[in-house]
């Protein structure tokens, strides 16, 4: 019987099966423990029935006929010799078994705590809370009862007693009963003696025991003699007479069979009252009559390279549970005395234990032959690399290509250069139309080597056919209307591309192909920031689009300038860096004079093509123009922008027109540049792109018109400064020896809240940090504004002046855990050092610069310091994963609405308005408070300077932008000039 | 509103103030324009119709997009930067003599709502007569401070006697009990804490008190000692220790503010002198259970943005912090973000199984008959099928040739569809 699987889920039902349904929807009984014969083929009835699904090429299943591939396997059957738990439900057949009679099975709950807890259930349910809670109230109240409140023990008439459970991990319970001790007749004569100690005790004899218990003396007599064991009436009486405790706990152990019986006399009422699905979950079903043996397919075997065959984990516990399953038949069929039977039941129930979680404790786990612990049904489905986590929330993909990255400045930012190998395996499918029909032979034509090629064509009748070489020009004639081609990537073809770990969404970006030679991906070098990327050796993924919506999306959405502006702070995210900063700076910073032939080459790379009007005329007569101009020309016309830069620089510019400031990071910047910001902001994405693109090139070419390079000279300071340094640092040697003085003489005052030993760390660290800092400025003071290293650091373009100040002044002190290194031998960090020495150098303080060199003690604490750092930033990544994994699961299902309101996808609001004022944080500027500015919009409007209509009519928003989907297709600076270029298929 | 929203504006009349409030701006919006309108004392109907369509287009501009993630984006948001973030636990926040949990183990700490911070702190504002005053202060200070016996006097043991002796200092506790006259009576009041706390009898002579164990025992006397020690005699027991700091107020003044490690937000409102509007504690269970849900949320946003501020990471928007701190407080108690919380009680089988604890969400899901509408973002993943948020969410179907109607929303309930971005 073969289910025909659904092509769209509706919803998921849970809940246990019925025996009888495992049998129906059983394709064999499994009986043999044997898998193959000798000639290699599939026993019969056995684990690899070819009932059960085919794994082998080209043999047929033999209950739905098709081949391995198509057939996803049918499930078996184990008629297990007894019944036998299943571990996942031990608690919960523990709570059932405290909770209901053990004569009628009823729920120890009068109707109206039914009832209650009924209602309990629903209200649980409508607020979404854990039903298992509300369940085990019921259990816990359920207990408390003792008696059953519906039945009547034969035996002494009144309402049955429920007897304890105890349950024995993992799968082993019993009751726990009050029976008559074997030695009650010593102990009744041991409590009738008089007390040796006691000399007011007479003791009792048999005739006033028999006097206060209402028992026949004859009879007192018996039981006294050992020969009669007194009913439960009268074993009280003499427990009471005589103040002793004659009963024994006795367990008596329930097998499987008999919790099996137990439960079947549960009413479905019963348990639907404390949320047990009766109708899809009967809880005698917990203990298992029969077991579902796994399709094949689910258990595939492998053959060696020697020819031998490699089973499964799951195959090599079923041939465990089939033969102890066939030992037990055969044993309980021989008679075989209870204990032995009890062993193998045990023993079956180990077996089926693990096949369904090997990771039970108090349990060995199976293991496999080599020693290594099976992995069983549970372990397949939990954790990063099982079913849920490794391959249905996350699945391997096909169309998809990795390699290193490198950089390539000649390229857009919207752009990738893909190798040509990877473009002519990855296609895209072109369906054939009247209109591309010609350029569809061309494809096939080309064959599966060749680069606009195609390696698969289909054709109307649904067959595929593989283009090869030798048959692509035949086939490329044969292709018609209607028929698909998977031709290769080609120039403006648009994918996916990504970074690991992708944090945020700009890891992964939608970008345009340009097909390169050799073998890696190349990238624009502003998009680093927002895929963290650098050329170390990092590679990414590539992600080829199947279909017309994905790639409308993608453009749409997707695309690397949709993406300048992250959510994260609302600034751009993209923008120059490093170098391209080093030669904005240098550019405009002294806004310095070029000849028409240098300015010319400045912007060669650039769209601009005419010079503007030149600023001057040197000495000679010839035009010149300065840096500031140039960078003016890739401005919007009517950019005005003032802003302050972090450096103290007052940045103007007006009317398109850079008039004063130096540009640097805060202007022009990755994370926020002032200038990208606006123009994205204001003049929008397709701007934004061509104006990071075009300061990028004149960067580049600025920077090389400079000339740019750091070597060590670069951070050597004359002799004189190095003999303050020395100086400065030696000043504080002799502070800190002062100090120390004092701690001594027991003098120095604690701080509020401190320990004087905490006082003098704190002060020690503090003139430490002090020294450096004066060692730094002395260094500071002594390199030229020219310094390539100082100019890195002033633009913001790389590193800092504390790093240079560790170049070429002093290091500084090094820390562990926020203190000075106090770690090592006993009372001292080396044995170089005295025993609690408490000076500078003999705690951490490096006082050598990198340049100079450090000696072997700092290189030792500097090493300390350092592990510390590679430490942390180890435990900090795996932390922060975790938490970023819970903020998504947790934030994942939330959505914007139509009408403003945040609600997760079962309709729950949990904002009435996004970040109560319903703003984006994409648009806006974290850090801004009213980003509107109504004043200069009204400036504008009455000022009427707009220099057309339809300028007008942009700044009003009455008319659209107009839509720029590719690279290659308008508007503004038109990258491929008049060249016509198809973007898409 | 009933009231003429332009009655104050000399210069905007009917017609102006037609176009403006055609807009789809806020309040806030029109009243700027009106605004502007006054200042340059009248200006055209055109105009004011064109200042109020640009400021639009930009106010629109800057909404968010009707089925953006905006769940995603914020987890990402804050995520993110975890990565930048450092480890080292302790560091001082604002007052050097306190240290705080900072960084990512402090927004673990919060996005996990613990039910105690690993450092409790509070920050209370004094009202204004004791903020001023570093006595009147001081007092407020004793009275939430938890004084110990070494604070008060020198404890000694006479092994001789068997007794305990405690000298206290007639100073200290003249500064600690400023309302009352008499040391005697102080002392007295300290005897009596002793007698009740640890049950014996104690002499007391001045200033000095002795008691002993009743029987004579040299372990007994010692573990008096101790007990001795851990007696709280005055002010609130969780608080070990209270700053007092000078703060400048954003009007010039200065006030008196006090940090205190430990934390007992419930017993501190109700000191007198606390200024129980402005003083709030790190920790949120604490203000939930003295202020409420919305309190608590308030103090979430606030925590964490107060932790990446000290980071430097003072550029996330706050409104992520606040889609956090919504979801967290959004059933009307605080629940934990992880598997204890949100994503243990979500609604689909699917999704808590994705998440932690795989296999026991199956199986508790077939005892209970649990049915997964598939209807979240993680379970349609898992079936395959497109998932129901962003462009997953818009139905769009395309007519056929000739059929009339190009576009046509099948979408349920929603009748409108997002404006294409081109």
């Amino acid at each position: 019987m073969a289910l025909d699987s659904p092509k769209e889920l509706g919803a998921i039902q849970f809940g246990l099966m019925d025996p009888e349904t495992y049998r129906d929807m059983s394709a064999t009984k499994v009986i043999t423990a044997d898998t193959y014969d000798d000639d290699g083929y599939p026993i019969d009835m056995g684990l690899m029935d070819p009932r059960l699904g085919v794994i082998d090429p080209g043999l047929e299943c033999r209950t739905c006929g098709q081949h391995s591939g198509s057939c996803n396997g049918h499930f078996g059957h184990i008629e297990l010799a007894a019944p036998v738990i299943h571990v996942g439900f031990t608690k919960l057949i523990r709570r059932l078994l405290r909770a209901t009679c053990r004569e009628c099975g009823r729920l120890s709950l009068t109707d109206e705590e039914k009832e209650e807890f009924s209602e309990k259930l629903e209200r649980a349910k409508e607020l979404g809370e854990d039903p298992n809670d509300v369940l085990k109230a019921a259990i816990r109240q359920a207990r408390k009862a003792g008696r059953c409140p519906y039945c009547i023990d034969q035996s002494t008439g009144e309402p049955t007693k429920q007897h304890d459970i105890k349950h024995e991990k993992p799968t082993t319970y019993y009751e726990v009963q009050d029976v008559l001790s074997g030695e009650y007749s010593e102990l009744i004569a041991s409590a009738m003696q008089p007390d040796p100690d006691d000399e007011d005790d007479p003791g009792m004899a048999p005739q006033e025991l028999a006097e206060k218990t209402d028992i026949p003396l004859d009879r007192i007599n018996q039981i006294l003699s050992g020969e009669f064991r007194p009913k439960a009436d009268d074993r009280k009486a003499i427990e009471r007479a005589l103040d002793i405790d004659l009963t024994e706990e006795d367990m008596n152990k329930l097998m499987p069979s008999d919790i099996r019986d137990w439960f079947e006399d549960i009413p479905d009422e019963d348990i639907e009252a404390i949320g047990i699905d009766a109708e899809r979950s009967r809880p005698e079903w917990m203990i298992l009559t029969v077991l579902p043996v796994p399709p094949v397919t689910a258990r595939p075997s492998i053959t060696l390279d020697n020819g031998q065959r490699s089973e499964d984990d799951l195959t090599h516990k079923l041939v465990d549970i089939i033969r102890i399953n066939q030992r037990f038949m055969e044993n309980r069929e021989a008679g075989a005395p209870q204990l032995i039977i009890e062993d193998l039941w045990e023993l079956l129930q180990y077996h089926v234990t693990t096949f369904i979680d090997n990771e039970i404790s108090g349990t060995p786990p199976a293991r496999h032959r080599s020693g290594r612990p099976l992995k069983t049904l549970s372990q397949r489905l939990k954790g990063k690399e099982g079913r849920f986590r490794g391959s249905l929330s996350g699945k391997r993909v096909n169309f998809s290509a990795r390699t290193v990255i490198s950089p390539d400045p000649t390229l857009s930012l919207n752009e990738v250069g893909v190798p040509r190998r990877v473009a002519t395996e990855m296609t895209q499918t072109m369906n054939v139309t009247e209109r591309n029909l010609d350029r569809a032979r061309r494809f096939v034509s080309n064959g599966p080597e060749g680069h606009p090629g195609a390696n698969y064509v289909k054709r109307p009748d649904g067959r595929r056919l593989k283009v090869t070489e030798k048959n692509c020009e035949e086939l490329a004639e044969k292709v018609e209307e209607e028929w698909e081609v998977n031709r290769h990537l080609i120039d403006g073809d648009i994918v996916i591309f990504n970074r690991q770990p992708s944090l945020h969404r700009m890891s992964i970006m939608a970008h345009e192909v340009v097909v390169m030679p050799y073998k890696t991906f190349r990238l624009n070098t502003t998009v680093c920031p927002p895929y963290n990327a650098d050329f170390d050796g990092d590679e990414m993924n590539m992600h080829a689009l199947q279909n017309e919506e994905a790639r409308a999306e993608a453009r749409v959405l997707m695309r690397v300038q949709e993406q300048i502006l992250s959510p994260r702070f609302g600034e751009n995210i993209i923008g120059a860096i490093q170098d391209h900063i080093s030669g904005t700076y240098l550019l405009t910073h002294e806004n310095p004079q070029f000849s028409e032939t240098q300015a010319l080459d400045l912007l060669r790379a650039t769209s601009v093509d005419t010079l503007p009007e030149p600023n001057g005329e040197t000495e000679t007569g010839d035009p010149y123009w300065t840096g500031r101009a140039l960078f003016s020309e890739l401005l919007p016309d009517d950019l005005s922008l003032e802003f302050t830069s972090s450096a103290g620089d007052d940045v103007v510019i007006e009317d398109g027109q850079h008039l004063e400031g130096t540009i640097d990071e805060d202007a022009v910047g990755a994370f926020g540049g002032e200038i990208v910001d606006t123009i994205t902001k204001v003049y929008g994405e397709t701007r934004a792109r061509i104006f990071i693109n075009e300061i990028a090139s004149l960067a580049m070419r600025s920077i090389m018109h400079f000339g740019f390079s750091l070597g060590i000279d670069d951070e050597s300071i004359p002799e004189e400064a190095n003999e303050m340094v020395d100086e400065a640092i030696e000043n504080a040697y002799e502070q800190i020896q002062e100090l120390i003085e004092t701690y001594a003489a027991g003098e120095l005052e604690s701080l509020p809240g401190r320990t004087v030993d905490e006082t003098l760390e704190m002060k020690i660290m503090q003139r430490l940090g002090k020294a450096r800092d004066s060692a730094g400025e002395i260094a500071e003071d002594h390199f030229g504004d020219d310094n390539p290293a100082v100019i890195m650091a002033r633009s913001g373009a790389r590193g800092s002046m504390l790093n240079l100040t560790q170049m070429a002044g002093c290091v500084g002190q090094q820390a562990v855990r926020g203190e000075r290194i106090n770690r090592g031998y006993e009372d001292r960090t080396l044995s170089h050092f005295r025993p609690n020495d408490l000076s500078a150098e003999a705690h951490g303080f490096v006082e050598n610069s990198y340049r100079g060199g450090l000696t072997p003690k700092e290189f030792f604490f500097h090493a300390m310091g350092g592990r510390e750092g590679l430490v942390d930033t180890a435990v900090r990544t795996s932390k922060s994963g975790y938490l970023q994994r819970r903020l998504i699961n947790a934030l994942s299902e939330l959505e914007a609405q139509y009408d403003g309101t945040v609600r997760d996808t079962s309709g729950t609001i949990v904002q009435f308005e996004f970040g109560e004022d319903g703003t984006s944080p994409v648009k806006v500027s974290s850090n801004v408070e009213n980003e509107i500015d109504v004043g200069s919009i009204a400036d504008r409007v009455i000022d009427n300077e707009f220099t057309s209509e339809e300028e007008k009519a942009r700044f009003l928003g009455t008319q659209e932008p107009p839509t720029n989907l590719s690279e290659y297709a308008g508007p503004g600076l038109n990258k491929a000039g008049t060249q016509e270029v198809e973007s898409d298929d | 509103m009933t009231e003429n929203p332009t009655a104050d504006y000399e210069h905007v009349d009917e017609d102006i103030e037609a176009v403006v409030e055609d807009t789809e701006l806020p309040r806030r919006l029109k009243d700027e324009i009106y605004g502007i309108v006054e200042e340059h004392e009248g200006i055209s109907v055109e105009q004011a119709d064109d200042i109020a369509k640009a400021t639009e287009t930009r106010y629109v501009d800057t909404r968010v997009d009707p089925l953006d993630p905006v769940g995603t984006v914020s987890a990402q948001s804050i995520g993110e930067p975890g990565t930048q973030m450092t480890m080292n636990t302790f560091h001082y926040a604002g007052v050097a003599e306190i240290d705080v949990t900072q960084g990512l183990p402090r927004l673990i700490e919060l996005v996990d709502a613990r039910k105690t911070p690993d450092t409790p702190m509070m920050t209370v504002y004094l009202d204004d007569e004791y903020a001023d005053d570093r006595e009147r202060a001081h007092e407020v200070v004793w009275s939430i401070e938890a004084t110990k016996i070494l604070a008060l006097g020198d404890v000694s043991t006479n092994v001789a006697d068997m007794v305990v002796r405690v000298d206290l200092n007639d100073e200290t506790l003249q500064e600690r009990w400023p309302r009352e006259d008499d040391v005697g009576e102080i002392a007295q009041r300290i005897a009596d804490t002793i007698e009740d706390a640890l049950g014996v009898e104690t002499r007391r002579q001045g200033t000095v008190i002795q008691f002993g164990p009743e029987q004579p025992s040299y372990r007994e006397l010692l573990q008096l000692v101790e007990q001795l020690r851990e007696i709280v005699f005055k002010g609130i027991e969780d608080v070990t220790r209270v700053v007092i700091r000078k703060e400048k107020l954003d009007d010039g003044g200065e006030e008196f503010v006090l940090y205190t490690e430990g934390s007992a937000f419930g017993d501190v409102l109700d000191i007198e002198g606390v200024d129980g509007t402005r003083s709030t504690t790190n920790n949120i269970h604490e203000v939930y259970r003295n202020l409420g849900v919305e309190a608590a949320r308030e103090a979430i946003i606030n925590e964490t943005m107060d932790t990446l501020e000290e980071q430097g990471l003072d550029d996330v928007n706050v409104r992520h912090l606040m889609l956090v701190s919504d979801i967290m407080t959004n059933r009307g108690t605080i629940e934990s973000i992880g598997r204890h919380g949100i994503s243990g009680s979500k609604e689909s089988v699917l999704a808590r199984a994705a998440f932690e604890v795989t296999v026991n969400h199956l199986l508790d899901a077939a005892i209970h008959g649990e049915l997964d509408d598939l209807d979240g973002v993680i379970e349609n993943v898992i079936v395959g099928k497109p998932v129901a948020i962003g462009t997953g969410d818009v139905d769009l179907k395309m007519g056929s040739i000739g059929g009339g109607t190009a576009k046509e929303v099948t979408d349920g309930g929603e009748s409108e569809i997002e404006p294409a971005d081109d």
